[in-house]
């Protein structure tokens, strides 16, 4: 028997609240699985399970906040004689012709949505994304609505449901409109318009009281974070300036052959030269524990989102040194909308080794990161701007970014920081090569 | 499809970007990234919006002339409409 736990998604998570269980006492689970839908005090967070069993009993009810590390469930492990394999991922059969874009059968692979169970809304009946994501809506797994005796548990997103906290919504009031009858964020708010419209003052919560709890809500959790990271972590400072003519050139002219959906953003590159930058020097990639360095299992790169309505969240982008630049900007795409709307998972909340904050073309011209504990560096990008550049006697305008590096004393040197941000600067010349 | 449309689908598009955001506050002569606060990838989403729903890709050497909301609906209906003269011409 082994315990699932709240999980801390975050160096500054002391709680979470348990908003819906995605699974039942008797269902198989295997490694990897969602298995609830944890709210934090920043984002719906989707949390798997680490291990595959057969859940044996959920010890917390939905709704509830409790302490990281309650047990929330208790699962039987597999691997007795008696119990059925796991099942596997069915492999496409060959014979089936399942249209669908290849957006939507990545996305599809990822989730574990069986394409042939799919309706599709794109083109010529194809699957596209949003069918993919609909059916793998979390509450697509409960079982069918039952008649109305009692209230039915609603099959409801987890951006839906916060909104519907947040505003207090009934949700078993509303009829969904997604697929299946999921209720989508777009119904609580109109169920909330009506609401409002109605002006009944039996419904007397006031709407807008909730959204500044929230905000509050997020900036505790990222004070304590930040104030975490400067009580305990000597940092140290390096900036450098960075010659972006090449890598601009190359960007254009990539992209001048590239249609609207696959085109990349500086952003890209300067992941890209990051990823590859770390795996020569990985005393920058991993944690400060227990008064030592335990280097990262990987590059997972967290990139700093800004969150629409304010604070920010940094998910991870997982082995970013094995991507390539379209992979990194599809990557980054992903998780940019998933954090500003639902559906970020629990490891890349926590997985991420190294963090890069880059402030875009709207920003300033330089960012100095708090590194995030247990991390041991951050890097950050301004924006890229044309500034005079002295290059062999010369002088000219160029597209300039200034790199900072914080990282922290106790794990490296500013020598070692220098060399770094150089290797970036290096890989950045020959954006061909990245 | 006339401007009036084109706007439309332009900001419906930029409410799905940003959804704090009141389409009737949009100054359409101001600055839109500025006005809206979108940052690079917010809008490669807008132009990819563009793309999807009207059918014109917008080249990335053309972003400049895509900065007032005003100056967008201009772009992309007059883009929509030489699409047809051409087709009407072929």
């Amino acid at each position: 028997m082994s315990d699932f736990r709240m999980p801390s998604l975050g160096a500054d998570m002391t709680h979470g609240t348990l908003l819906e269980w995605m699974v039942k006492p008797g269902d198989q689970v295997k490694r990897g699985d969602i298995v609830a839908v944890v709210d934090t005090e920043k984002a719906a967070i989707q949390v798997e399970v680490f291990e595959s069993g057969v859940v044996e009993e959920l010890l917390v009810d939905a709704g509830a906040k409790v302490p990281v590390g309650t047990v929330l469930a208790r699962i039987e492990p597999l691997g007795t004689p008696l119990v059925p394999p796991t099942p596997v991922e069915r492999p496409p059969s060959p014979g089936a012709r399942v249209k669908a874009s290849p957006a939507a059968r990545v996305l599809a692979q990822e989730r574990g949505v069986d394409l042939g169970t799919i309706h599709g809304t794109g083109p010529d009946g194809a699957i596209v994304r949003e069918d993919i994501e609909a059916a793998a809506v979390p509450g697509a797994v409960a079982a069918p609505a039952a008649p109305a005796a009692e209230p039915a548990p609603s099959k409801i997103s987890p951006l839906a449901r916060r909104i519907a906290d947040d505003l207090h919504v009934d949700v078993t009031r509303i009829r969904g409109s997604g697929s299946g009858g999921t209720i989508t964020k777009a119904d609580v708010e109109r169920a909330a318009a009506a609401r409002e419209r109605a002006v009944e003052p039996s419904a007397a919560q006031p709407p807008e009281a909730p959204t500044p709890d929230r905000h509050v809500a997020m900036r505790q959790a990222i004070a304590a974070a930040v104030s975490r990271s400067k009580r305990e972590i000597p940092h140290y400072y390096l900036g450098a300036r960075i010659d972006m003519s090449r890598a601009l050139t190359w960007l254009e002219a990539a992209n001048r052959e590239r249609p609207v959906p696959d085109r990349l953003l500086p952003a890209a590159l300067l992941l890209k030269a990051t990823a590859s930058a770390l795996g020569k020097f990985p005393e920058f990639n991993g944690f400060w524990v227990d008064g030592g360095f335990r280097p990262g299992d990987g590059v997972h790169l967290g990139v700093a989102v800004f969150l629409r309505g304010g604070g920010l969240i940094a998910p991870a982008i997982m082995h970013a040194d094995g991507k390539t630049v379209s992979e990194l900007m599809t990557a980054l795409a992903d998780l940019v909308r998933r954090a500003r709307s639902e559906g970020l998972r629990g490891t890349e909340l926590t997985s991420a080794t190294f963090t890069v904050t880059n402030l875009g073309d709207r920003g300033t011209d330089t960012v100095f990161g708090v590194i995030y504990p247990p991390q041991v560096a951050i890097l950050g990008f301004g924006r890229i701007a044309e500034q005079p550049w002295a290059e062999e006697g010369m002088l000219a305008a160029r597209p300039v970014v200034h790199v900072s590096l914080a990282a922290d004393h106790r794990a490296s040197d500013g020598h070692r920081g220098s060399l770094f941000l150089a290797e970036i600067d290096r890989l950045l010349q020959r954006p061909e090569d990245l | 499809m006339t401007a009036d449309d084109v706007r439309r689908t332009i900001l419906n598009a930029l409410q799905t970007i940003a959804p704090e955001i009141d389409p009737a506050s949009i100054d359409p002569s101001a600055d839109l990234r500025d006005a809206t606060d979108m940052d690079s990838m917010d809008f490669l989403n807008l132009v990819l919006a563009v793309n999807k729903e009207l059918g014109v890709d917008v080249p990335e050497s053309d972003y400049g002339r895509l900065n007032t909301l005003d100056h967008m609906v201009a772009y992309v209906a007059n883009r929509m409409s030489a699409t047809h003269s051409e087709a009407d011409s072929a």
